[in-house]
């Protein structure tokens, strides 16, 4: 079985925080205690949404240390495929559902000296858990959480009711923003950033701190992609000797896997590597959407990423 | 003088560059002896502007030549004992955006970088270029004593005396090489010292 260890939960609680965004709570159907986690990780959620299976990705923001739960919160995205309007319309109090056990690929590094974290919008969701880790740990770690307005501002409240004076909130339609040059100014040695939100404001902390001179490996990133929809195309898979179809709505790797092809996977969002497949024969144009091949890969027609990228084209043959 | 090209080894021995300016508001240069003709390969008077040079001559005479560069500041030290508090009041007060360049001897180039490392720097984003001697910093794993300037294969430690041979087993912690009893089970069975890479 591909991904991370399952776990079948009971939902215990919906809590509407604002016009967008919902939390929910899960506790083990089976009343023993959820693994530990690190601050930055998620769990996969298995929604079934009539004859669609979504897996979807979606950040812990519980205290890491608290087994008793798991606890996401979900923006509602109308424009999206369906994961999360499938969350806010359709589950409830009482469901059964199936999660993850959690993956990290946004963890802290525990060398560095300050944690210097960058939050936009829902991107929050990981710092909230990292910050219970570090406060456990008397770690030295400081927010700038940007978001919408005051309405939109999920957790706002408790964040700076709890941590008054290593919080910063900047609201856009008070056009309030991070001064990012003067807040990276005069940061101590051994400082690493942290950042998640949407890509324009990952690819501006990036680029930022690169322009500095700080270290690549002192910058660290959470977007999870979503698959995007696309043409329909054929794909033949060489191992498992089946030809599938990938509809319009679905991402390759999800039509592998209503195929029955049992294909690797744990982020589903083009981020860890795991579902890289090799490519056999192609004819065609790939569309890369992962940030896990570099551009060389990415137009050497030699791999693909299935949970985020497509194809457009006459045949493709993968080694799967 | 010419570079030495170290012959490929096991993936722990340390791999070295060639230095190159980079965009930041703070330089930290560290070298000794022929370290001094890579920061000069490098200097521009941008550059040295933002730079602070800690230079450890071992012998050698390129300080004037450094000075002459007119770096931000300029330090000489008698050796890098001498020089070592000074390299960690510089990392502790420096903020991120130093631009962090090792030159010259492993030993000095090792050490440096554990004291970066400690400080918070990722030991990938030193810059590093050998220079000079190719001696290696030892550490006796028999007595944990260290042996500086080690240019032979086999050694005595000049701490416990074993005869040890020279590893290329490195230890980025401590800054050096891992040396092992070689007449362990033949003792007194010792094989002719000849020169490291000879």
């Amino acid at each position: 079985m591909s991904g991370a260890e399952k776990i079948t939960v009971r939902v215990t609680e919906v809590t509407s925080l604002n016009e967008l965004v919902t939390r929910f709570r899960f506790e083990r159907l089976d009343g023993a205690l959820l693994p530990t986690f690190s601050g930055g990780a998620h769990t996969v959620v298995e929604m079934k949404d009539g004859d669609v299976t979504r897996l979807n990705p979606y950040s812990l923001m519980s205290d890491p240390f608290d087994q008793t739960a798991y606890t996401i919160s979900v923006r509602r995205d109308d424009e999206g495929r369906g994961g999360s309007l499938f969350l806010h319309n359709s589950v409830r109090v009482g469901d059964e559902m199936v999660i993850s056990n959690p993956v990290n690929l946004f963890s802290l590094d525990l060398r560095a000296k300050k944690h210097l974290m960058i939050a936009g919008g829902i991107g929050i969701t990981p710092f909230l858990a990292q910050i219970k880790q570090l406060d456990r740990a008397h770690g030295n770690w400081e927010l700038h959480y940007a978001c919408r307005s005051v309405a939109l501002g999920s957790y706002v409240d408790y964040l700076t009711s709890t941590h008054p004076n290593d919080v910063n909130v900047y609201y856009d339609d008070q056009e309030q923003a991070i001064d990012l040059e003067n807040l990276y100014s005069g940061q101590p040695l051994g400082t690493h950033v942290y950042v998640c939100g949407p890509k324009g404001m990952i690819n501006w902390v990036r680029g930022k701190a690169a322009e500095l001179g700080w270290p690549r490996e002192a910058i660290h990133y959470e977007e999870f992609l979503a698959p995007q929809p696309g043409k329909p195309f054929e794909v033949k898979l060489a191992v498992s000797n089946k030809v599938i179809q990938v509809g319009e709505q679905e991402s390759l790797l999800e039509a592998m896997e209503r195929s029955g092809v049992d294909a690797p996977y744990l982020c589903r969002g083009g981020a860890c590597g795991m579902c890289e497949t090799r490519v056999i024969d192609y004819t065609g144009n790939f569309i890369h959407r992962d940030h896990w091949l570099d551009d060389e890969e990415h137009s050497s027609g030699e791999k693909i990423m299935p949970c985020v990228s497509r194809f457009e084209g006459k045949t493709l043959v993968l080694d799967r | 003088m010419p570079k030495f090209e170290f012959p490929t080894s096991i993936l722990s021995r340390p791999v070295y560059g060639v230095l190159e300016a980079r965009a930041g508001h703070q330089h930290l240069m560290i070298a000794d002896a022929e370290g001094a003709e890579a920061i000069l390969d490098i200097a521009t008077p941008d550059l040295m502007a933002k730079t602070h040079i800690i230079y450890i001559p071992k012998g050698t005479d390129f300080a004037d030549e450094l000075r002459a560069l007119n770096p931000a500041q300029f330090y000489q030290g008698p050796s890098y004992a001498a020089s070592v508090s000074r390299i960690q009041r510089v990392l502790q007060d420096a903020a991120m955006g130093l631009q962090l360049y090792l030159a010259g001897t492993e030993g000095l180039m090792g050490q440096v970088q554990s004291e970066a490392m400690k400080a918070g720097i990722p030991h990938t984003a030193i810059q590093t270029e050998h220079r000079g001697s190719t001696a290696r910093r030892m550490q006796c794993v028999h007595c944990k004593g260290i042996t500086e300037d080690v240019a032979t294969d086999p050694f005595q430690c000049s701490h416990c005396n074993l005869n040890l041979f020279v590893r290329d087993h490195y230890s980025r912690r401590i800054a050096a090489y891992q040396a092992v009893c070689i007449d362990a089970e033949d003792p007194g069975y010792v094989p002719a010292q000849k020169g490291l890479y000879e």
